[in-house]
């Protein structure tokens, strides 16, 4: 018991500096929470995806369409229990900048929102929707941001498809849970279709990608393959893979940002580490006397050592739990003002338990080193240093 | 009477593990703030190396990039007869129309594909783009199969050695040599022959069209004329202004992640620095008052100290300088979310980054060694000879 208390008392005597030493940790594992968070609020999209759903896309790249007709061909291969639609349309609201920027799909009304019962939907909205050929369903991250609601009339412009496009908003859906992206508007195929066949003839009858649902998700390497086959050699051939692969290769295109910000994570913890060790080899070398004394007075190296490594150890018990704390409000504030970039922003377990054992990891190094000495100095020198 | 510097630098010298430690710290701080500087200068090198300020990039309304853009033949001839298009000595306008799609490789030793530009354009191509140059094996043949693949994507793309075939838009290309862009944003490309990929990929319409002017001050007639021409609703574009806005948001992110980072990491970094020297002072105040009593004063004291600091984060900073210099060897391929494709470029090192970085450094190591250095030119004479 007395240890303990002999530890609190320590960390005291130097109040200044335990008190900066607390703030650096402080901030290093606020900020090495907040990375972690937004490396998975990166892959937040994959993390949404059904094991029961499959994205079948144009195997040159996804630029390229797949003509409609294959639809029915895919619904005839065996597992398959659905087939929807869903075209990247890329427009742009108001203006180019990322505050405005929302995804907009062109979807086969009248079964999508089957496919997806993450999006909760109003029968009665989602009735109105399917009845109106300009009707779109908006997320609600999306509608509470530019305060969109039902029977507001939304002008997109076109980039891919050009021209001014209005669609009129028939419901909003609710996420699930927190794991649901509700950020994106979705609107009729038909209603894109019809207006490519008068102006672009040539570029009608075709959709970005198939969703494709199979009741058996551990079925889906083989129903891919399937599916793929149907195709082969043909004008435009099938890529088809599960969701969560599809949502991957996105990132993994942007994988190099991901790892430079993981990389930089730990970095943190480095800087922080440094500090910490400093902090501590001071304490140890002004203490060396008062160790001596210790010594002297019957106290073992062992004592004298872990009288050193646990004071660093509360300190950073205390950083750590301090900036732990600070996470979850800081990381509710990043998401109000960044909500548009990071629809999901949410502090994982895991990146709370990384946080407490990385200002552990701080604590337990920077304490040994200096340990080391205090414990092996002989007694007479111990005493006679003067700092 | 100022302290001598030798002094400063003993005082540091004396206590290496703890110059150490902070040092380093701020050396790493110091690292990343270069590092992100280096990225950004690297990839605003690459995109305005991507063009000369003679060539103008046509484009449909409202595409945003070369890939969302559809140019048709008549508007493309069109613009051949325009007056202020360049002419080669033989009289053919100094015009590419070319197509530009996207295609899927896996990256080298993954199996994850990326997206790369393919660009077919006529042989004129290449007279427009003179800081392209053809580095191992030889230009396509036009009229062929035939593709040459950019340096970036050579070194991080499977099947694109010379030889090797490509397989896309239901034919084989034949890889038959490697071009060198000069560090642009070519360097990430694939070329071909434009009627050859206009037939495989099944398109009528070209994507863009890129032409040269007589000189870059013809670039307002020019646009002006387009405006005026019913006949050719088209968007012109100085190239590097062109190749500037695509990667935007590339570099937008990239600065505000570097600045977030380096101000995070700073005050950790500070923060060290902080507790070294007043350390420092607490260690040394019978010998700070020995030093008033035998006549240095308080200014003296101050600023002794603030060069400690001073001394302590230049270290760092060469450090930091030093290991991010090392980064010049890497190069970096990552998607730009404007035109979704992979785009390849470098850390890039200028005497203006090295400067700021340095700045940088001291600035960190003036603010962590203000205060501590304050509390010793405060201290009185007689308390602190007792001190000790």
């Amino acid at each position: 018991m007395y240890y303990l208390r002999l530890v609190f008392k320590n960390i005291f005597r130097h109040k200044l500096r335990s008190f900066l030493t607390l703030t650096g940790l402080v901030v290093a594992i606020l900020a090495f929470g907040l990375m972690q968070t937004v490396v998975n609020a990166w892959y937040a999209g994959s993390d949404m995806a059904s094991a029961q759903r499959l994205v079948s896309r144009n195997a040159t790249s996804l630029v390229f369409p797949l003509p409609v007709y294959y639809r029915d061909r895919i619904r005839a291969v065996e597992g398959v229990t659905a087939v929807s639609t869903s075209n990247w349309f890329g427009g742009i609201y108001k203006d180019m900048t990322p505050a405005n920027f929302f995804a907009q799909f062109a979807v086969d009304h009248d079964n999508f929102f089957d496919l997806y019962p993450e999006f909760r939907t109003k029968p009665e909205e989602l009735l109105a929707f399917k009845r109106d050929r300009r009707g779109a369903m908006v997320g609600r991250l999306l509608a509470d941001a530019h305060g969109f609601k039902v029977g507001d009339v939304i002008p997109v412009k076109g980039t891919i498809y050009p021209g001014t496009w209005e669609f009129v908003v028939r419901g909003i859906y609710e996420p699930k849970d927190d794991t649901t992206i509700t950020r994106q508007l979705y609107f009729h195929w038909d209603y894109l279709n019809e207006q490519i066949k008068k102006f672009y003839p040539r570029r009608a009858e075709q959709v970005g990608v198939f969703i494709i649902q199979i009741a058996d998700g551990s079925r889906a390497a083989e129903i891919s393959q399937a599916v793929d086959r149907e195709f082969r050699n043909s004008l435009a051939e099938t890529l088809t893979e599960t969701e969560k692969a599809f949502q991957l290769s996105f990132i993994a295109q942007t994988e190099t940002i991901v790892m430079a910000v993981r990389i930089v994570s730990f970095v943190v913890i480095v800087i922080i580490f440094a500090v910490v060790a400093n902090t501590m080899a001071m304490t140890a070398r002004e203490r060396l006397a008062e160790y001596a004394t210790l010594k002297a007075l019957g106290f073992g190296p062992g004592f004298v050592a872990a009288l050193i490594v646990g004071e660093s150890v509360m300190i950073t018990t205390l950083g750590g739990a301090l900036g732990i704390l600070a996470t979850f409000p800081v990381a509710a504030g990043f998401k109000a003002a960044l909500g548009s970039f990071f629809p999901v922003f949410k502090v994982a377990p895991e990146t709370v338990a990384m946080q407490a054992a990385s200002a552990l990891a701080v604590g337990l190094l920077a304490g040994i080193l200096p340990s080391i000495r205090a414990a092996r100095v002989k007694i007479v020198d111990g005493l006679r240093y003067i700092g | 009477m100022k302290i001598p510097i030798a002094y400063v630098f003993r005082n540091l010298w004396t206590r290496k593990l703890t110059t150490l430690l902070t040092a380093g710290g701020m050396a790493l701080v110091v690292f990343v703030f270069a590092a992100v500087l280096m990225l950004d200068a690297g990839l605003r090198k690459t995109l305005v190396g991507t063009g000369s300020y003679e060539n103008v990039v046509l484009l449909r309304p409202a595409a945003q990039t070369e890939i969302q853009s559809a140019v048709y033949r008549d508007q493309a001839s069109l613009v051949e007869t325009l007056p202020e298009v360049a002419r080669s000595e033989d009289g053919t306008p100094l015009v590419s129309k070319e197509t530009i799609v996207l295609i899927a490789i896996p990256k080298r030793g993954s199996d994850k594909p990326a997206n790369l530009v393919v660009r077919g354009m006529p042989a004129m191509g290449m007279r427009l783009r003179p800081q392209v140059r053809v580095i191992d094996g030889r230009m396509f043949r036009p009229g062929s199969s035939e593709v040459v693949v950019g340096r970036a994507i050579s070194e991080g793309f499977d099947g694109t050695s010379i030889g090797e075939k490509l397989r896309f838009a239901g034919r084989e290309w034949t890889v038959v040599g490697t071009f060198d862009g000069g560090k642009s944003g070519f360097d990430s490309e694939i070329w071909g022959d434009v009627d050859q990929m206009l037939q495989a990929f099944r398109r009528s319409a070209y994507s863009s069209v890129l032409a040269r002017l007589g000189s870059a001050d013809q670039f307002e007639a020019f646009s002006a004329r387009i405006a005026a021409d019913q006949r050719l609703i088209l968007e012109v574009k100085q190239e590097p202004l062109y190749y500037q806005d695509q990667s935007k948001s590339l570099s937008t992110f990239i600065s505000y992640l570097g600045i977030a980072l380096s101000a995070i990491f700073s005050i950790g970094a500070m923060i060290g620095a902080m507790i070294t020297m007043y350390a420092s002072v607490a260690n040394r105040t019978s010998e700070i008052g020995t030093l008033r009593a035998i006549g240095f004063r308080r200014s003296s004291i101050l600023a002794a100290f603030l060069a400690e600091s001073l001394l302590l984060a230049l270290a760092g900073g060469i450090m930091g300088l030093v290991l991010a210099s090392f980064l010049q060897a890497f190069t970096i391929t990552t998607m730009n979310w404007q035109s979704f494709s992979q785009l390849a470029f470098g850390f890039h090192l200028t005497p203006s980054i090295a400067g700021s970085t340095l700045l940088f450094s001291l600035f960190m190591g003036l603010v962590g060694g203000f205060l501590p250095s304050v509390r010793a030119a405060r201290l009185e004479i007689v308390d602190s000879l007792r001190a000790a």
